[in-house]
């Protein structure tokens, strides 16, 4: 039963981390960037939510859907105004900048609303499951973390694999040259792919602050980080690869600080992902792609 | 060429002397200032002449500042209170407090200072890494060293110095002493930050001590700063474990956290956490049913209904009705250290013409034979290391509010 437990915490937590590495591993996938500011647009979602339900009284779902609306436009214009004069810049240019987001978005956080951690009001009202006379307890946090980030998995997969939109972001994504030639908007779908990654970081922040209740300035960085690492485990650039590298991710730190040492757990997570890396440098998911001469 | 030379050189000497001028008439003002201080006690009768110089030593200016006035403002009332009731032997009591900006170099120059006005016993420094140095000087001395607030382990290494508040890692002694004694609970769990000295120092003397008072650890988990948010593995492990009560030598927001998740998981142990945990209340937005009955080690609780903290947050009030953010456990230490002080002085028979090094034989003497009901703790007894022994002041979270437990 207490296997199970850890099990079940290690999915929830798995899952939160799915969503996140969602963001990460579509933005890698189309604009070959990776953008550090990703955790923090969790966060600025997950401050508005409280800013709509705690501070203006709204009901949960109306706080979540405003946070949507604001980071996806959030995620539009840090594309319009940080990323894209920058297209043609090195990679490592892009990196920079996109550390430099991050640390601006940390910053605003902190001179809007203070360093003082604030106590996140839940936005689940589903009510906990309790099973084999109390030794199992499921929070409803979980239980909706874990569904929503299936459907939205599913959902996004059938986005890209079937749609027009979807199907162009995949030609960018393997030739931004020939899509354009193709008659492909590149900048367009670019844009299109920072605003569902930024309207899926507002969930994500929403669903994080509710399972874990501690909302600061720097409440994305460390998810953002690891989430990060799930979506390289999985395969980066690989929408299903996200999901199961950030439920293996959860899975194994829970399993690790449950049973082996609640301080080594990060080590174990990092060895594990090390040798996985080196048995398969592209990820549990990740397609092996020639370079092209 | 040299005529201008000479002129500069004049001109330069000029100016230092204005400057020299202008220190000095600060310093006449300074002098002007205690000596009405002085008048307006002098309305008070003593039955002996001569006066018992208490010096102290703190920040009353940077980073710390609202430490060490709040230190000062404390003593300064115990000092009154103490005049207005005959002074110590029958001596007026002449408190002065000088700054040191938290910085152990003007510290000790201070402490210089405070020796030539004629200090003969020290009621400080109130933080950490002066205080160390200080008690080093005041060991060559043999200069009585009474810290209020400085909590770190070697403050008090000299045999003549002694402290008011717990040292850090006795708090966990504390805490597994409380547990007993209440018996609150037989098996306990604990979590702690790995990362952090001041949580692994309690957790280490909790789970010592809880040993020698056949207190039940049945779960000692860790995290560390970065891996602060999930608990969940490790609220498993203590539901698991059949923990009753769960001691959290931690600040308030991983608390709060912890606390959280494991009401998710359908636990509801007691808690007990280390003084780390003052100031959840003051969380934004804090669900206050999530820390009901939420137990914490505190120095100071305003609310305490004893007879000497409503006396100390009466006289504190309605002394200095402008700078009530004062009152917390700083003055209230220092309160009780300048009480502790009379107590001592008393034993020891101290008296306005006796030299330092007399003085702290007669107080070093005398400190472990006292025992102050204080502010921030009732029946304060020391050990000849200089640690206060007291039952400390636990509050407890009813409905919303704190209140003493």
């Amino acid at each position: 039963m207490k296997f199970l437990s850890q099990l079940i915490s290690g999915i929830s937590l798995g899952s939160i981390y799915s969503l996140i590495a969602l963001g990460y591993t579509m933005v890698y996938g189309i604009a070959k960037m990776l953008n550090f500011a990703h955790g923090d647009v969790i966060m600025i979602g997950a401050f508005v939510v409280y800013t709509a339900c705690v501070t203006a009284g709204l009901p949960a779902v109306v706080g979540v859907l405003i946070a949507i609306v604001f980071c996806t436009l959030l995620g539009v214009t840090i594309e319009r105004f940080a990323y894209k004069p920058l297209r043609q810049a090195t990679s490592l240019a892009v990196l920079i900048t996109a550390i430099g987001v991050s640390y601006l978005l940390q910053n605003l956080a902190l001179l809007i609303f203070g360093s003082d951690t604030k106590q996140f009001s839940s936005v689940v009202s589903l009510s906990a499951v309790t099973l084999a006379d109390g030794q199992l307890t499921i929070s409803g946090e979980t239980i909706v973390t874990i569904i929503v980030s299936v459907i939205i998995m599913v959902s996004l997969y059938l986005f890209v694999n079937k749609t027009k939109p979807g199907k162009a972001m995949q030609a960018v994504s393997e030739d931004k040259g020939a899509a354009q030639l193709m008659g492909i908007n590149v900048n367009g779908t670019i844009a299109l792919t920072f605003a569902i990654g930024s309207g899926l970081a507002a969930i994500a922040g929403a669903l994080l602050c509710s399972a874990y209740p501690a909302l600061s300035p720097y409440t994305g960085a460390m998810p953002g980080i690891k989430a990060f690492v799930a979506a390289v485990f999985g395969g980066i650039g690989s929408i299903p690869g996200a999901m199961i590298g950030g439920i293996v991710l959860g899975i194994i730190e829970n399993l690790s600080k449950g049973y082996i040492s609640s301080q080594l757990s990060d080590a174990i997570v990092f060895a594990v992902l090390i040798i996985v890396l080196l048995v398969k440098p592209t990820g549990i998911m990740g397609k092996k792609i020639n370079e092209k001469v | 060429m040299k005529l201008r030379k000479i002129l500069a050189v004049v001109l330069a000497l000029a100016m230092v002397f204005a400057f020299a001028a202008c220190t000095k008439s600060d310093n006449g003002g300074k002098e002007d200032a205690s000596g009405e201080a002085n008048s307006n006690t002098a309305a008070l009768s003593f039955a002996n002449e001569g006066t018992i110089k208490i010096g102290s030593i703190g920040p009353l200016t940077g980073d710390a500042a609202q430490y060490g006035n709040a230190v000062k403002l404390g003593a300064e009332l115990a000092v009154k209170e103490i005049n207005a009731a005959g002074g110590i032997n029958g001596y007026e009591v002449e408190f002065r407090m000088e700054d040191d900006v938290n910085d152990a170099e003007k510290s000790v120059t201070a402490y210089g200072t405070l020796k030539d006005w004629g200090m003969q016993m020290l009621m400080g420094t109130v933080t950490s890494t002066p205080c160390k140095a200080v008690s080093t000087e005041a060991e060559a001395d043999n200069m009585f060293l009474l810290t209020p607030s400085g909590s770190s382990v070697d403050c008090i290494q000299p045999d003549v110095a002694f402290r008011v508040c717990f040292s850090d890692p006795n708090q966990g002694i504390v805490a597994a002493n409380y547990i007993v004694d209440n018996a609150l609970a037989t098996k306990v769990a604990v979590i702690f930050n790995s990362s952090d000295t001041y949580s692994t120092g309690i957790k280490d003397t909790f789970v010592a001590e809880a040993a020698t008072k056949g207190l039940e650890v049945v779960a000692q988990e860790a995290f560390t700063n970065d891996n602060a948010t999930d608990f969940s593995a490790q609220i498993t492990n203590i539901k698991a474990s059949g923990a009753e009560l769960v001691f959290m030598p931690i600040y308030y927001t991983p608390a709060s956290l912890i606390m959280k998740q494991a009401k998710d998981a359908g636990f509801a142990p007691t808690y007990l956490g280390s003084d780390g945990i003052d100031g959840i209340l003051g969380m934004d937005n804090i669900d206050t049913s999530l820390v009901e009955g939420l137990m914490y080690l505190t120095p100071f609780l305003e609310s305490s209904t004893d007879e000497v903290t409503a006396r100390f947050v009466t006289g504190f009030k309605s002394t200095y009705p402008d700078q009530t953010q004062y009152l917390n456990q700083f003055a209230a230490d220092a309160y009780d250290a300048i009480y502790a002080i009379k107590a001592a002085a008393e034993k020891g028979n101290v008296t306005a013409d006796m030299e330092i090094s007399a003085v702290g034989d007669a107080m070093k003497a005398a400190m472990v034979e006292i025992s102050v009901d204080g502010v921030t703790g009732s029946g304060i007894t020391w050990s000849a290391e200089g640690e206060p022994t007291k039952t400390p002041r636990v509050a407890k979270i009813v409905n919303g509010k704190t209140e003493a437990a």
